[in-house]
């Protein structure tokens, strides 16, 4: 018991250099489990994923169309439960800087094919009885205060025109890992001006989104829907909606690594913050240790001693640092337009991370003056001066 | 009178590993912060150097980018009527209607991503002359062959001179391999925009139409003429090196924003880390900055030895840290593009003036975090410091 309380005393002996290097723990532990939260916020996607669901695009690549003709084939396969189809509008929006996810879906089968995104039944039968009309996620309403009866208009880009649309409903995300930042609309809009406009460009859709009964059949019917366009003009590739996601993901990978990388050097950093710390303050006090030694105490109380030390520190240095992550994201959240990162929060895991670092970093700290104080003889220790 | 420099260097060596986990600290944080500067110039040059200045890219003025741009036949045909194009030697004018797409192929490491096609005319290597062939041959216009950038070829799958790719329902065969300067145009596969546009259906709508200009001064006159021509009111002219600046703008703004935030919470962590130092090497010394005191030197000479010896660590750190970065111009990154919505490739690039800024921002860590600490040994007063034990 006296021992814990002179580790206690001894931790905060020079008050000013305790409390620099707590600062320092918690700057670290901050930034580590902020950058911890981007890395998360980007895979938000794919955690966010459905495994029963299946994407269905062209092979070339995400940017061409498939013919609505394949719905047909698509559903008539055994396991199949529901089809779905979506097109990317894109679309600028007061001017290029406002971004967020804009698409032509399906108005009968979307939501269905998506329960995570709630709606209000009678909006959403609003929605589905007007053709020019959409769905707005609630973040979205937050971001802009669009209320339902407003015309949003679009200038299109790669559907190009002047396009206008109803906000009919408006849909909650039903936590806090699902996109709120959405706005979907009548797939039959964009159809029909299309068979207008440019006739090439009709009864095309960008993606299917394939509705499975049982996920664990999702590889085999897979590559059952990609066997019936092989060979066709518009080859297939369908994969889980995860695996999708993960190939969105995979594509910031460099930037990626980039800041999983730095938030490795930042956990380096608090090592050698506090380790400078326990160093000094161990080289200050050998004599100490030496009439520890000479008092009777064994190696161990010794070795307790510091590493207690070393303890304390980087526990007030998390205990500080984690309600400050938090703090930031928050902060960082209001600074970028929500769209761009639709999901931002700090995860369960990055908490337990971030705690882990710290206590592998107290326990690196500690090891060096350890050792040093245990092979420090007595009489070393005793003639030695600060 | 002012210490010697002697007594600050033998201070370093007395405590080793106190000074050298400090200068470890500061190089890591300069490692860092040249880092992100460095591939944020990386980022710009490459966009740079894959526009010229006198060449001028037409894209449809809502587009976000080439491959969501539309120019159809009539609009391309009015553009051509404008003046200050430039003409070959035989009176074709140089330019070039480009499809734009994307296609997925399998990278080395697995993962499948995206790559470039550009569908170009004929006069594309008059219009880009910084594209050079370096092994193989041009494709032929007419059949279904391609031509590979380089860093394509390096980092993905079967893109190699003699390979096949299939997409668009054909074969494609890569018959060369060029080399564009390290430019955007380095992570292009290029083929007949004939071609390409057959192959896709697209009719004769091409992306983008680019031309070169009589000289970069042509420019204004040219963007009044297109602007007075009501048929291209949907359309915008742009400077080619501007538009592919532009595309990179949001990639060097997150990696600009994401550094500069990492770089801050850094340079905090390392500042205090100096601080402690500097603290204990003044609470260490007390006895001596008493002595010194007392053997007349002045309290801005005590001052003065520990605020250099904070800026000696630091800028130790600074050159250690940059030299430790100037490796990176050995890596490139490459990672997708959200302006062209396909992989670009890019390096670290090292330029005199970061150098001068990252050794600026080490010696202002040292700074900030010697100067309390040598205040107070600089406010010492004789008689106490003489007597601490």
């Amino acid at each position: 018991m006296k021992v814990l309380k002179l580790t206690f005393k001894n931790a905060f002996r020079h008050k000013l250099r305790s409390v620099l290097t707590i600062i320092g723990i918690a700057i670290a532990v901050t930034a580590f489990g902020f950058l911890r939260t981007v890395v998360t916020a980007w895979y938000s996607g794919v955690e966010a994923s459905s495994a029963n669901r299946l994407i269905t695009r062209q092979a070339i690549s995400f940017i061409f169309p498939l013919p609505l003709a394949d719905r047909d084939q698509i559903s008539k396969l055994p396991g199949v439960q529901l089809v779905s189809w979506a097109n990317w509008f894109q679309g600028v929006y007061k001017d290029k800087s406002q971004f967020f996810a804009r698409m032509a879906v399906d108005h009968e089968t979307f939501f269905d094919a998506y329960s995570e995104f709630l709606t209000a039944p009678d909006e959403l039968a609003e929605f589905k009885k007007y053709r020019n009309s959409c769905i707005v996620g609630a973040d979205l309403v937050k971001q802009y205060g669009f209320k339902i009866g407003d015309i949003i208009p679009i200038e299109g880009d790669i559907f190009p025109g002047h396009w206008e649309f109803v906000v009919k409903g408006i849909y909650k995300p039903r936590d806090k890992t699902i996109d709120g930042t959405q706005m979907l609309f009548h797939w039959d809009y964009l159809n029909e001006r299309m068979r207008q406009e440019s006739p090439g460009r009709a009864d095309q859709v960008g993606w299917y989104i394939v509705k499975i009964k049982d996920a664990l059949h999702g590889a085999e019917l897979s590559d059952q829907i990609d066997a019936l366009f092989a060979n066709s003009r518009a080859e297939t590739k369908t994969e889980t909606e995860r695996a999708f996601q993960q190939g969105f993901a995979q594509s910031g990978n460099a930037i990626l690594s980039a800041i999983n990388f730095i938030s490795y050097v930042i956990v380096g950093i608090i090592m050698l913050v506090l380790g400078n710390t326990m160093i000094m303050s161990a080289r200050e006090r050998t004599r100490e240790y030496a009439v520890f030694k000479t008092l009777g105490f064994s190696a161990k109380h010794v070795t307790g001693m510091i590493f207690g030390e070393s303890m304390i520190l980087s526990a007030f240095g998390v205990v500080f640092g984690l309600p400050a992550t938090i703090g930031l994201v928050n902060m960082f959240a209001q600074f970028i337009p929500k769209a761009m990162i639709p999901v931002f929060y700090v995860e369960p895991i990055t908490y337990v991370l971030s705690g882990t670092a710290a206590l592998l970093v107290c326990v690196a700290a500690s090891v060096f003056p350890i050792q040093r104080a245990l092979r420090t003889t007595i009489v070393d220790g005793l003639r030695s001066i600060g | 009178m002012k210490i010697p420099l002697k007594y600050i260097v033998r201070n370093f060596r007395t405590r080793r590993l106190t000074t050298g986990i400090t200068v470890a600290g500061i190089a890591l944080v300069v490692f860092v912060f040249t880092a992100v500067l460095m591939l944020a110039n990386g980022v710009r040059q490459t966009l740079v150097a894959t526009g010229a200045d006198d060449n001028v890219l037409i894209s449809r003025k809502s587009s976000n980018g080439e491959i969501s741009s539309i120019l159809d036949p009539g609009t391309q045909g009015v553009i051509l009527t404008l003046p200050f194009i430039a003409k070959t030697a035989d009176g074709k004018p140089i330019v070039s209607k480009e499809p734009v797409v994307v296609i997925n192929l399998r990278k080395h490491d697995g993962g499948m991503s995206n790559v470039t096609v550009r569908g170009v005319s004929d006069q594309a290597l008059i219009l880009r002359p910084q594209v050079k062939l370096v092994d193989g041959r041009m494709f032929n216009f007419g059949s279904r062959e391609l031509i590979v950038g380089q860093s394509i070829e390096k980092r993905f799958q079967g893109a190699k001179i003699g390979d096949v790719v299939r997409f668009a329902g054909d074969n494609w065969s890569i018959v060369g391999r060029f080399q564009a300067n390290k430019s955007g145009f380095d992570s292009e596969m290029w083929g007949d925009a004939l071609q390409l546009l057959s192959a896709f259906n697209r009719g004769s709508s091409v992306s983008t139409m680019t031309m070169k200009l009589e000289r970069p001064e042509s420019f204004e006159g040219f963007k009044r003429a297109f602007e007075s021509e009501q048929r291209l009111n949907q359309f915008e002219p742009k400077v080619e090196q501007k538009y592919f600046e532009e595309q990179s703008e949001f990639m060097s703004i997150f990696i600009s924003v994401l550094g500069i935030f990492v770089t801050v919470i850094f340079s905090a962590g390392a500042t205090i880390g100096a601080m402690i130092t500097m603290y204990a090497a003044v609470a260490n010394r007390t006895v001596e900055i008493g002595t010194l005191r007392a053997l007349g030197f002045r309290r801005r000479s005590v001052l003065a030895a520990f605020m250099l010896e904070s800026l000696i660590i630091a800028l130790f750190g600074g050159f250690l840290g940059l030299a430790i970065s100037s490796f990176l111009q050995f890596f490139s990154i490459s990672t997708m593009n959200f302006g062209s919505f396909a992989e670009l490739e890019f390096s670290f690039a090292l330029s005199p003036q970061i150098a001068i800024y990252s050794l600026l921002f080490s010696m202002a860590m040292g700074f900030v975090g010697g100067f309390l600490p040598s205040v107070r040994a600089a406010r010492l007063n004789i008689v106490t410091a003489l007597r601490a034990s």
